[in-house]
This record gives C-alpha cells, sequence and structure tokens, in this order.
C-alpha cells in the first residue's frame, strides 16, 4: 500500500506522518500522531464523535482522507488545555455536568467551540443548531445546550489564533 | 436545574435531613471527559497492534456446508484465521456462571448459523483494512433453511427449530415448564363475576442501545503468561468468568481492566467481544484489537428484545380490576443471553403496581431467527409497563373513569399483598398520581384527592388468596405453548353480566366482589377499619398448599435460588 508523507499542525504544534490512500483524518490522528480526544463513533459521519476543526471550521475526521490535510490547521479537544489549564468552556461543562459517560464530548466541545468562536453570543437555537450534528445517548443535550450558554456568558467567544 | 421537594408527603414517616440530592456535585471523572483525556478501552495504543474481523452470516438461518478460506489465507497482511475449531470450550450461555439454563450458543458457529450477523469465522491481520478485505475474500455454502421471525409463529408445530439446545424454542424453566407461571387467586371465577371484561394486545419491537462507543475490546500479552484485556464491558467480572470459561483458561490469567465506558444501557454486559480479542491474541502472540463497527453494532448487537403481551382484565363498574390474566411473549432471538432472566423479573412485577386479587401469568421466552436480545435499562419491567399502562387507559375509557382517578382506586397501599406474596412496602403511588393530575391541570374528584397509600391497606388486602389448582395439584400445564390466545378487543358482556350463581363452579368461596370489603376502600381518611366483611367467610388456605409451584429444587445448583420465582413465595 503506498504510503505518503502529509505535514500539518495539530493544536499549534507542526506534525508530520505517512498515511495510507484511503486512510481518514481520524485514524491519523488516533493511531498515526497519538492524539486520542476524537473518538471513533461510527465512520459514517452520523455521530459527530469524531469532530475536529480544520482551519477553525468543524469536521467529520472520520470522512476526511487524510491526504488532503497537507498544510492544514487542525485543532482537537486535547488542545483546549494550556498550560495545565482548563478552557471556559470545559469548564462550563463540568459546571453544567454537560458529561455523563464521555464519549460524545470531544465532539460536543469542537462543535461548541466552532460557534462560539463564529458566533460569542449564540441564541439558543443557534446553539442547537451547531450541535445538531453530534450524538450524544447518555447525558442528554439540555446540559450541553446550558453549558455553551453559560461559556458564551462567560465571554469564551473570542476568536482564538 | 430546580429540584421539588414535597416533603409533606409521609413526612412523618423519613428522616428527610438530605445533605446532597439537591445540590450538583461534580463527577469525579469529568475533568477526563472534557480533556480528552479519560482512558476508553480504544485508548490504548500498542506496537504492532493486529485487527480481527468476523465473517458473519448473511442469512436469519442456515446450515454451513462449507468454509473456502484459501484466498484468504493468501491475503497481504493476514496473520491468522481463527475458526470454530480453535475455540476451546465452544458452547456457553451467558447466565451459566450462575448456574441458570443450558449452554446454547457458541462463540463461532461453523455448523449452522441462527441469526443475521451470526460470526462463522474471524480474521487477524496487520490492518483493520487488510483484516476487512480477507473477510471480503471468505467463501462460505450456506445452505439456507426455513425461518422464523415472529414469536406466535415459532411456537407453531410446525415452526424451525431455531436453537437445537430448546427443541421446542421456549425456554425451560425448572427444566419442567416452558414457560414462567404465576398464579395468584383464581382469574377465571373472577371474571364470571366482573362487570366488564376488557382485553388487549401490546407489543413492542426490539430496541437497540445504540452506544455511541462501540463493543470493543484490546488484549496483549502480559507478564507470567497472562493476558491485559481493555474492554468496553459494564460486567468485568461477569466478561472475564465467560472469557475463562470459553478459552478454558483460569481466570487468574486474564487481567480485564476497564470502567471507563462510552454508553452502554445494557449493550455490553454481553461478554462477546472479549474472548474473541483475548483468543487472537493467544493464538497470534500479539496484543490484538477487536472492535465493532458502526453496522455491527446495529445488527449484530443485541437489542433490548421484543415482546408480546395479552392482557384481560375482569373489572367492576367503579373501575375495580378484581381479576388480570396475562400471556406474554419475549423475543430472545437466537440464543437465550439474558432474556430467560428477564422473564422472571417482569413476572415478579406483575400485575403492576396494583392490589389486584386475582392474576394469571403465563410467559414464554420464545426463541426466533432474530438477533439474540439481552439488557437494556429496566428490561424485563418495561415492555409490560408499557402493556399494563396502555391497558389501565382502556379500562378507564371502558367504565368511564378519570385514568388518574381509575390508578388511585387500584394502586398498592401500605401492607397490601402483592401477586408474588411479598407485602407491599413504602407505596407512594397514589401521591405520584395526586401530584401529576395537579401539575398537569388534570383534577381528579376531592375523594381521590384525599387517598392515601398510608391507610386503607392491608387486612383483607394483605391475605394471600387461596390459589387454584387442578386435580394434579398443580397450578396449571406445565407446557402451554403452541397454544396462542386469539387476539379480541374490548368486550362488554352482550347483556348484564348477571349476578354470579349462589353457588361457585369452584370447591372455593370466592369473595364478593360487589362489595369493597376486597378492594381499596373510599374513606381513606378516616381512620375506621374497612368496610363491612365479606359477605362469605373465606377459607384460610393450608399452609402447606400454598405455593404448589414451581417445585422446590434442592442443592447443587448455586445461584439457582437468585432467580428462582419460588424465592419471593415466602413473606419476609
Amino acid at each position: 500500500m503506498t504510503k505518503k508523507p502529509i505535514q500539518f499542525k495539530l493544536n499549534g504544534a507542526d506534525k508530520a506522518v505517512f498515511v495510507d490512500e484511503g486512510q481518514n483524518l481520524l485514524d491519523v490522528l488516533r493511531r498515526g500522531v497519538g492524539d486520542l480526544s476524537p473518538k471513533y463513533g461510527c465512520a459514517q459521519g452520523t455521530c459527530g464523535a469524531c469532530t475536529v476543526l480544520v482551519d477553525g471550521e468543524p469536521y467529520l475526521s472520520c470522512l476526511v482522507l487524510a491526504q488532503t490535510m497537507e498544510g492544514r490547521q487542525i485543532s482537537t479537544t486535547a488542545g483546549l488545555v494550556v498550560d495545565g489549564g482548563v478552557d471556559p468552556l470545559q469548564e462550563a461543562f463540568m459546571e453544567n455536568f454537560a458529561a455523563q459517560c464521555g464519549f460524545c464530548t470531544p465532539g460536543m466541545l469542537m462543535a461548541a467551540k466552532a460557534l462560539l468562536d463564529r458566533n460569542p453570543k449564540p441564541s439558543r437555537e443557534e446553539v442547537i443548531e451547531a450541535i445538531s450534528g453530534n450524538i450524544c445517548r447518555c447525558t442528554g443535550y439540555e446540559p450541553i445546550i446550558n453549558a455553551i450558554l453559560d461559556a458564551a456568558g462567560r465571554g469564551v467567544g473570542r476568536r482564538s489564533a | 436545574m430546580s429540584v421539588e421537594f414535597r416533603k409533606d408527603l409521609f413526612a412523618d414517616e423519613r428522616d428527610d435531613n438530605l445533605n446532597e440530592i439537591g445540590k450538583p456535585t461534580r463527577r469525579q471523572d469529568i475533568l477526563g471527559h472534557v480533556t480528552g483525556r479519560s482512558p476508553f478501552y480504544d485508548d490504548h495504543l500498542f506496537e504492532g497492534l493486529l485487527h480481527v474481523r468476523c465473517v458473519r452470516s448473511p442469512h436469519h438461518h442456515a446450515r454451513i456446508r462449507s468454509i473456502d478460506t484459501s484466498e484468504a489465507e493468501r491475503m497481504p497482511g493476514v496473520v491468522k484465521v481463527i475458526r470454530a475449531s480453535d475455540v476451546p470450550n465452544n458452547f456457553n450461555t451467558l447466565l451459566s456462571l450462575l448456574n441458570f439454563g443450558r449452554d446454547d450458543e457458541p462463540l463461532i458457529s461453523d455448523k449452522k448459523v441462527a441469526y443475521i450477523g451470526e460470526p462463522v469465522l474471524a480474521i487477524v491481520a496487520d490492518t483493520d483494512r487488510q483484516a476487512r478485505d480477507a473477510v471480503a475474500a471468505v467463501r462460505v455454502d450456506y445452505q439456507v433453511l426455513p425461518h422464523v421471525l415472529d414469536v406466535e409463529d415459532a411456537l407453531k408445530p410446525d415452526a424451525p427449530v431455531v436453537n437445537e439446545t430448546y427443541p421446542n424454542n421456549t425456554f425451560d424453566y425448572h427444566d419442567k415448564y416452558d414457560h414462567q407461571k404465576l398464579r395468584f387467586g383464581d382469574v377465571e371465577t373472577a371474571f364470571s363475576q366482573a362487570d366488564k371484561i376488557i382485553e388487549g394486545r401490546y407489543q413492542m419491537s426490539p430496541i437497540e442501545q445504540a452506544p455511541i462507543e462501540t463493543n470493543g475490546a484490546i488484549a496483549a500479552p502480559e507478564t507470567n503468561d497472562r493476558f491485559v484485556c481493555y474492554t468496553s464491558t459494564q460486567a468485568l467480572f461477569f466478561s472475564l468468568g465467560t472469557t475463562a470459561k470459553l478459552l478454558n483458561v483460569s481466570s487468574n490469567r486474564l487481567h480485564f481492566i476497564g470502567g471507563t465506558v462510552g454508553g452502554g444501557f445494557g449493550g455490553k454486559v454481553d461478554s462477546l467481544v472479549e474472548p474473541m480479542a483475548i483468543l487472537a491474541c493467544m493464538l497470534t502472540g500479539k496484543p490484538c484489537r477487536f472492535v465493532w463497527d458502526r453496522p455491527e453494532e446495529m445488527q449484530v448487537g443485541a437489542p433490548r428484545g421484543a415482546e408480546r403481551w395479552y392482557l384481560k382484565d375482569g373489572v367492576m363498574n367503579d373501575g375495580r380490576i378484581i381479576a388480570r390474566k396475562f400471556t406474554g411473549y419475549f423475543d430472545a432471538g437466537a440464543y437465550t443471553r439474558l432474556s430467560s432472566y428477564a422473564i422472571i423479573k417482569g413476572t415478579a412485577h406483575l400485575p403492576g403496581p396494583y392490589t389486584i386479587p386475582n392474576v394469571s401469568s403465563d410467559v414464554f421466552c420464545v426463541y426466533t431467527n432474530r438477533t439474540p436480545a439481552t439488557a437494556m435499562r429496566g428490561f424485563g419491567v418495561t415492555g409490560v409497563d408499557f402493556a399494563i399502562e396502555s391497558q389501565m387507559d382502556r379500562v378507564a375509557q371502558a367504565v368511564g373513569m378519570h385514568p388518574v382517578e381509575l390508578r388511585i382506586v387500584n394502586a398498592y397501599r401500605d401492607g397490601d399483598m402483592k401477586a408474588h406474596r411479598r407485602e407491599a412496602k413504602n407505596c407512594a403511588l397514589i401521591e405520584c398520581a395526586q401530584v401529576a393530575a395537579e401539575k398537569a391541570s388534570w383534577p381528579i374528584r376531592d375523594e381521590f384527592k384525599r387517598m392515601s397509600s398510608l391507610h386503607g391497606g392491608g387486612g383483607e388486602r394483605a391475605r394471600i388468596p387461596y390459589t387454584v389448582t387442578d386435580e394434579n395439584g398443580r397450578i396449571g400445564e406445565r407446557r402451554s405453548g403452541g397454544v396462542a390466545p386469539r387476539p379480541t378487543t374490548v368486550l362488554p358482556p352482550a347483556t348484564p353480566a348477571p349476578p354470579p350463581p349462589a353457588v361457585a363452579p369452584t370447591p372455593t368461596a370466592q369473595p364478593d366482589y360487589a362489595h369493597p370489603a376486597a378492594a381499596p376502600p373510599y374513606t381513606p381518611l378516616s381512620p375506621a377499619p374497612l368496610g363491612p366483611p365479606p359477605a362469605t367467610p373465606q377459607p384460610s388456605p393450608p399452609l402447606t398448599k400454598e405455593p404448589a409451584e414451581p417445585p422446590a429444587r434442592q442443592a447443587n445448583r448455586p445461584g439457582y435460588s437468585r432467580f428462582a420465582s419460588n424465592s419471593g413465595f415466602r413473606r419476609r
């Protein structure tokens, strides 16, 4: 199988990795460069557990061919933690009981982050729209929506560099 | 989130100095969740990890003539083909760890498949993609057999045998019965005395738990000839014991690590992935990962089983239900898993949270060529509760009564006897119904607002009724499968039911249902005792005859009593 080298930035750090032709971004992040925060839920683009940001936009990493990521900036939940401290968005998730099993949480956080970066003061409807591609089976959506609105109230939505 | 406490209810009954409830408490594991660092089973990286995928049956029911792996074995990356003959002890039933039921299911089936998705072979390869490609290259010659997908069809004499361990297509309870039986009082006589008979048929489909994290496990060799297994299981020691049995190894060679589960809801107790991952590891000496993809999770993952229920109620015009009869069919799918247990649990729940003096139930655990069913959130009770509460609404309609009032008048009160011979304690249905009616702005009459779970129970309502037996001293046929009741709809008597004859057809005198003595009192606020005593004196049932069945089983079946319905027959 032909391997191809690609380079991209992951949470601000340079990464270089060989990828297979058909390999998806989720697999490269998890098993190629060891960022385990995006999760495998369906590999069909239906559950949203693998959501990451590519140049600030939310992508389903299970449906993205890794080869197309040359030179892109990728952000994941693991990168929200800066200098050992959690992001206010993560703090809001903890405060509002917005994670039960925790498996959909990294994808939810990335979908929320993309929203707040684009729209720092979203309405409740806009929050619901932003996470409509992410399935949660145990926490329930209400605490998650409340957490995102709470984070917006804390001024999370400054456009990050 | 605001929580409303109704401390006015049962204020004198409990200590309500609650220190935690109603106050937010942070989960101890939430920091890991929001930072993406919680260690789910698939978050463990190993050098040289191999990947396992299964060849699965495309048929509901088929005999396997041959399996040709020659092409698959030559494909790039293929390390090992795992056949049924590689499984040291390839026959199991989940609850065998509790000595309940007979072994009926192979880990890998190479003789016959009984549901779509049943594994017939497994392939271990360097990458998941290579394992998939090799699976696609395996040629299986199936002889397709007739299949059955409906529980009542499966009980017909000409139905195909789904599961050879149970050739009647029903689980054997107590080794004698093709169903789980409950008898309390005499429903047939009570039906003859009821003002109305109301029948209903209810069913629910299988429900997939659909956790976002699919079932899976990673196994790796450890020092001292042990194996470590990172798993999604909801039942760590259950999975460990099941794996030890299937692989015929001592459990102390298995080191299971779990506890971080990406949603389970009952769908991660069946222990199908751990034995396969560890077997692959044993056969290759390498770390192996066996993870279901989403289609496998949906098709092969055991759902909450389908259920079908027939209910027949005998009801007085004032809303009192004096008799309730159940016939239930649980769709176990092709293998037992946990359905046999679900039925025992469900039977102990009958007739719902209501004091009904005559109850009868026959529930069948039926094998069909559908995906085996298993646990899910209150399984065994949820389906029949749907049937019971739907039936309660129909009863309310039939007697022209407010549905909430109907529930209040029939609700358990403290001290009442349940059909499985346990006393009802700490009842609160009446209070819940009152609050619900108030919140829903669905007013109930004052006399129903005044009723209470604390009053009016016990006494005559605490009595265990004489339970009718046949000439053999049994409470009914041991094998009654194959005769499905015909569905009938609401069936009020064509003419007003004549008063029951003075001479009842049974040797036992029945309570006089025209008088509410054996039914909920209507003035519970009054501390006065219940209404007039029954017109006919009640014979006290001879204690020795009381639980005529199931027969007590003796000794050498550890764990049996835990699931035996007779364990509930003794009053505590």
